[in-house]
């Protein structure tokens, strides 16, 4: 058996295998629940009313879809450069430290202390995978296992800050930092409604990324570094310097979740503000197909079915465990779906 | 002489593409036939199909009267099918014994009988005149050398077919015949050889018999005895083949110097001197990885001098990359324009683009104009007939020579004064290699000077003001046009030149 690349897809063959896609991950997720015990019909619409049956229930994605953006942004544009930037989750948290150091030790006053939070914990990360893409460039270390191993470093180091020094003092001795006070906090969209401004400021991320990568030269370095290096650095493109940019974009990205967690939703930080944001974003991109436009959309679904699963096993009684396995299997129906869309499999 | 090998109705599709379209030939033992066609005629594909690497849709191989089980190369291996790949498949940490033994013997067995092989292979190699030492390592071997390892493998499993697929494209003049001579002593003992080559000059010379394929078809089969070099060129391009007209240009000053240039590598160069003249074509004969590599790459801005000077139109180069280099004048067209060239998935007015799209008109202060880009590209895509269904389709879709021509448009549109052409016709079929003559032609008599890296000799001579051969890294003097024999040229290119002067 081989694979033959089609060349010239036709529309049926481009969208009726992502369909069949969408259909496969639907009958594994009616199959999981009926084994969980559950009516499989019955589970999965409550998880879809879950996620948006109720003004609240739509709020709610929204909040989690959030977070998830950044880091799908992250992830999106690192691996456009082919970058391999497996790191958003220590950049989310170093991010975050930034934030509340920023919020409750520098004393701004309030209508400078926000972008002052923002651009610090943007800096945090950009910083953060700057090291990693210059092991990279300087010494060829492979990124993969830098940025993925220093997630664990960074995490222990917040576990640390948090017992430690960023401590806060009328915690009662629960391992937290100090809350930000009220003029560090993200204001919220509509009055009222708990949904706040960082999923504003991630809608503005997902279409400025669009621009710079469909409209600028670097841009245009981006994804030729990443389709080819060879042939962008004999066009005369700076390749190592792409390459450290896009680091800066893509670490700046991910700590811009761990802020807006920070400053939006949460208003101190802990050692579990992620439950594996940085790594969920690059589910996000994958279905996204590194689109940054795309990734709001693939963000929202991923929250959505989280939110929609959770939602389902109060009541239910299946474990809510099935939105990993209903994600996870997702990613692998698409990921072929999109390979069986340019190849057709030849015997012989 | 007895059938030894019968190919019947051979048809292969690659999607839309018919790659073999019902071909058959016979092949007596003792006989030497000749696969003549262009770049994607379908000749190694119908190899393969008879070595077993492909299943072909229709259509049977027979081998001394037995069908082959198709798809199984190891059915062909026995029958005595021996393959010798344009691109060599030996293990080059091993020892050319050890290769040549691989496979041939039980993984478990106490005794390896290394005596005995090693025995047999001295044998083959004398009686073949195949001349290699059996305990070097395959790594430390030159190509020519590679060659004859892989000739000596498939005599070694019993060959009694014999496949070589462009086995001369590597070689110089020199190693070009002895091959030739083991093929007539393998046919004297018996054997039958397959001989795959676009060359003409070298299937007139040692083919028996010769077919000729053209667009995936059988056009022609003749016997060379009854034939000539005119007749078969007709018959595999399908129409007459004009060689370029090489007006008379006085030559204009020294556009680029190298003087006693040494860059690292393996190899790099050795104290190079080079001068590249306006209105001149500069041609560099070679054997591949002789240091072409290295002064193509010193040329495009990806190297600088290591010790020796280098000037750019009278000024010691500064500051030197691919992007001042393209700034200061420089056309480059790569070697490899899958690799280097262009990028396959960006469309083709992201590739016309490739070099100049940090510069205004195509962008201004970091903002991309697609508006003008669409326009040139388009623009290129007229003026160097670039056969597309237009510039937004990627450019992987393209044939080899319509990506050249577009890498062609990319560089000469701004009326470059220096021009790198580094195997420039290589593999393309032979309406674009006249195209890509042409232009290189008109650019030098607008005044440009041309470096000309090849290892097509027909080529090099037809064009060249002025020939360099190379060899690890060092250059021959120069010969101007009509003063240098092939011969003399094969020996500067094995490292042997002027030897025979002194």
């Amino acid at each position: 058996m081989r694979l033959e690349p089609v060349e010239a897809p036709t529309l049926a063959r481009r969208i009726g295998y992502p369909a069949a896609a969408l259909a496969a991950t639907v009958l594994v997720a009616a199959a999981l629940a009926g084994i969980a015990g559950g009516n499989p019909l019955a589970v999965l619409g409550q998880i879809v009313d879950g996620a948006v049956g109720t003004k609240f229930a739509r709020l709610e994605t929204l909040n989690r879809a959030t977070p998830l953006i950044f880091t799908g942004l992250a992830v999106a544009v690192a691996f456009r450069a082919k970058l391999w930037n497996i790191g958003a989750e220590a950049q989310l948290y170093l991010g975050a430290v930034a934030t509340v150091l920023i919020g409750t030790q520098s004393g701004l006053p309030g209508p400078l202390v926000i972008p002052a939070m923002a651009a610090g914990a943007v800096v945090a990360g950009a910083l953060m995978l700057l090291g990693p893409t210059l092991l990279k460039t300087k010494l060829g270390v492979d990124e993969v296992v830098t940025t993925l191993l220093l997630n664990f470093v960074v995490l222990l180091f917040v576990g640390y800050l948090l017992e430690g020094p960023m401590k806060d003092p009328m915690g009662m001795g629960w391992p937290k930092s100090p809350s930000l006070p009220k003029e560090a906090r993200l204001p919220r969209i509509v009055e009222g409604l708990r949904l706040h401004w960082g999923f504003g400021i991630a809608l503005i991320c997902a279409l400025g990324v669009w621009l710079v990568q469909a409209k600028t030269t670097l841009g245009f370095e981006m994804r030729a570094v990443g389709l080819n290096a060879r042939a962008a650095r004999f066009a005369g493109m700076p390749v190592n310097a792409v390459l450290a940019k896009t680091a800066l974009i893509s670490g700046g990205l991910a700590a811009l979740a761990g802020f807006s967690e920070v400053a939006g939703l949460k208003g101190n930080l802990t050692a579990d503000i992620s439950p594996g944001f940085g790594y969920t974003g690059i589910v996000v991109a994958m279905l996204a197909l590194l689109n940054p436009l795309g990734v709001v959309v693939s963000a929202l679904f991923v929250a959505g079915i989280f939110v929609g699963a959770d939602s389902m096993s109060r009541s239910a009684g299946v474990p809510s465990y099935i939105a990993d396995i209903l994600l996870a299997s997702a990613l692998l129906f698409m990921v072929l779906a999109l390979m069986l869309s340019r190849f057709r499999v030849v015997r012989g | 002489m007895a059938e030894i090998l019968r190919l019947d109705g051979i048809t292969k599709r690659f999607g839309p593409v018919l790659a073999n379209d019902g071909i058959g030939f016979a092949l007596a033992e003792g006989e030497v036939l000749a696969l003549l066609g262009e770049n994607g005629a379908g000749k190694t594909t119908l190899m393969n199909i008879l070595f077993g690497h492909y299943v072909a849709d229709e259509g049977s191989v027979h081998v001394a009267g037995r069908e082959l089980p198709p798809g199984q190369p190891g059915a062909a291996l026995a029958a005595g099918i021996g393959m010798v790949h344009q691109h060599f498949t030996l293990a080059e940490n091993l020892t050319v014994l050890d290769n040549v033994a691989l496979g041939t013997r039980p993984l478990f067995s106490l005794s390896s009988g290394r005596r005995a092989a090693r025995a047999r292979l001295r044998q083959l190699s004398q009686d073949f005149g195949l001349a290699v030492d059996p305990s070097a390592r395959v790594a430390d071997l030159s190509v020519g050398e590679r060659q004859r390892v892989e000739i000596l493998k498939a005599l070694y499993r019993d060959a009694r077919v014999l496949i070589l697929d462009e086995p001369t494209a590597v070689l110089t003049p020199q190693e070009v015949e002895a091959l030739f001579a083991t093929i007539r002593k393998a046919v004297a003992k018996g054997l039958a050889v397959v001989f795959i080559s676009h060359k003409l000059g070298e299937v007139m010379a040692v083919a028996d018999r010769v077919v000729i394929l053209r667009r995936g078809a059988k056009v022609a089969e003749m016997r060379t005895a009854e034939t000539d070099r005119h007749r078969l060129a007709e018959a595999m391009v399908g129409a007459e083949i004009v060689p370029p007209e090489v007006p008379a240009v006085t030559p204009g000053e020294v556009l680029f110097r190298l003087g006693g240039v040494s860059v690292a590598g393996s190899p790099g160069l050795d104290d190079v001197s080079l001068s590249l003249r306006a209105g001149t074509i500069t041609g560099i004969a070679g054997v591949s990885g002789n240091g072409q590599r290295a002064l193509a790459d010193l040329l495009s801005g990806l190297a600088v001098p290591e010790t020796g000077t280098a000037e750019l139109k009278g000024a010691a180069l500064a500051a030197w990359s691919p992007r001042q280099a393209v700034a200061q004048g420089i056309a480059r067209i790569p070697e490899d324009r899958h690799a280097t060239g262009t990028i396959a998935d960006f469309d083709l007015t992201e590739n016309a683009m490739l070099e100049d799209y940090a510069r205004p008109p195509m962008s201004r202060k970091g903002w991309l104009d697609w508006g003008r880009a669409r326009k040139r590209a388009e623009a290129i895509i007229e003026g160097y007939d670039v056969r597309c269904p237009g510039p937004s389709v990627p450019i992987r879709l393209l044939s080899g020579g319509n990506m050249q021509k577009l890498i062609l448009g990319r560089v000469l549109e701004a009326g470059p004064s220096i021009i790198l052409a580094n195997q420039p016709t290589r593999g393309l079929d032979i309406g674009a290699v006249t195209y890509v003559h042409r232009q290189l032609l008109a650019a030098r008599e607008r005044g440009a000077a041309v470096l000309l890296i090849s290892e097509d000799l027909d080529e090099l001579r037809a064009l060249s003001d002025v020939i360099h051969a190379i060899h690890d890294g060092k250059l021959s003097p120069a010969f101007a046009r009509g003063q240098v024999t092939v011969k003399e040229l094969g020996l500067w290119m094995a490292g042997q030149g002027g030897r025979d002067a002194a």
